[in-house]
């Protein structure tokens, strides 16, 4: 792999990139940084609820945080002013979401000119106990 | 808990009835459909319809106004999850296990989102749907999806017949 090592990625650089997806403070994501590795946060709150009877998060709420720290992840490698956008994404529920905390890490699988391959696990108490798993294509936008 | 009731299946204006009662609340009633304000629109025997109206709270990036794929995303989960709901005999509630999501286009800034889904096969636990969000054409959508649900494991709770008896005989 002879590509050029991106630069390490800055607190700023997250929050000025959060700033412009109003639905992700809507949400109420946080950014953590730790080692230049990217974790958002979505902290639990009502709103995310999508059957009050079990109680489960909502499957869309989790895949909306997910498709977020995508985006986000992706955004930071390039310069572009306009954010990556979604072709096709695949979502694997793979346990119930508490009324909790829940966590997210994406890793960009392959990184094109113009489409990039994504990973991202979603957990709550244990990293190896994902909840949710996501992998898509993201276009990254031109400007122009 | 002995007593054979057998419930008699019901008719499909019965169902229907049932739904048109139960599926508004599913919708409005869930607290991230609120939160999104997710709006009814309709439902049928196997298929449902929700509206996400425009919201500029909603937005994914500032640079275009666009809705962020996020808000698609939560909306045609919650659609596919109605369809899955009124396709299973018994209307019990249901939980996400397989998502996918194609983004065609981005919508038009301004416009509401309605998202359509279709269950063309259910099982007795697992139904699998199609669904696409327009922003008024159908014929130019915005995004499809194609879903797995399965009923929840405290979804032998019947929505049709709350009393109904749980040990189904085998005559």
């Amino acid at each position: 792999m002879s590509k050029p090592v991106n630069p390490p990625i800055t607190m700023e650089a997250v929050k000025t990139r959060l700033a412009q997806m109003p639905y992700a403070e809507v949400l109420g994501v946080e950014p953590m940084l730790k080692d230049g590795e990217l974790t958002l946060r979505l902290p639990y709150h009502d709103d995310l609820i999508g059957n009050p009877v079990l109680p489960a998060m909502h499957g869309g709420a989790v895949s909306a945080f997910m498709e977020i720290t995508a985006i986000l992840q992706l955004a930071l490698t390039g310069d572009s002013a306009r954010l990556p956008r979604t072709v096709g994404i695949n979502i694997d529920f793979l346990r119930r979401g508490h009324p909790k905390d829940c966590f997210a890490r994406a890793c960009i699988v392959r990184q094109g000119r113009r489409v990039a391959n994504m990973r991202v696990s979603a957990w709550q108490d244990d990293i190896e106990k994902p909840i949710t798993a996501l992998h898509g294509n993201f276009m990254i936008s031109q400007d122009d | 808990m002995a007593e054979k009731t057998k419930a008699p299946k019901p008719s499909k204006a019965e169902t229907l009835t049932r739904l048109w009662q139960i599926a508004p609340m599913m919708v409005t009633g869930t607290p991230h459909g609120k939160a999104l304000g997710f709006r009814f629109v309709s439902v049928d025997i196997a298929a449902g319809t929700i509206a996400l109206p425009y919201n500029v709270k909603f937005i994914g990036d500032k640079k275009t106004r666009v809705m962020a794929g996020g808000a698609v995303t939560a909306l045609l989960d919650q659609t596919c999850g109605l369809a899955a709901m009124s396709a299973f005999e018994t209307l019990s509630s249901v939980a996400t296990l397989d998502l996918r999501i194609d983004y065609m286009r981005a919508a038009s800034p301004g416009e509401d989102i309605i998202a359509e889904a279709r269950c063309y096969k259910a099982t007795r636990n697992v139904a699998f749907i199609r669904a696409i969000a327009h922003d008024g054409d159908p014929d130019d959508p915005v995004a499809s999806a194609q879903a797995i649900f399965m009923t929840t494991p405290s979804g032998n709770r019947d929505y049709m017949k709350p009393m109904k008896d749980s040990t189904e005989g085998k005559s």
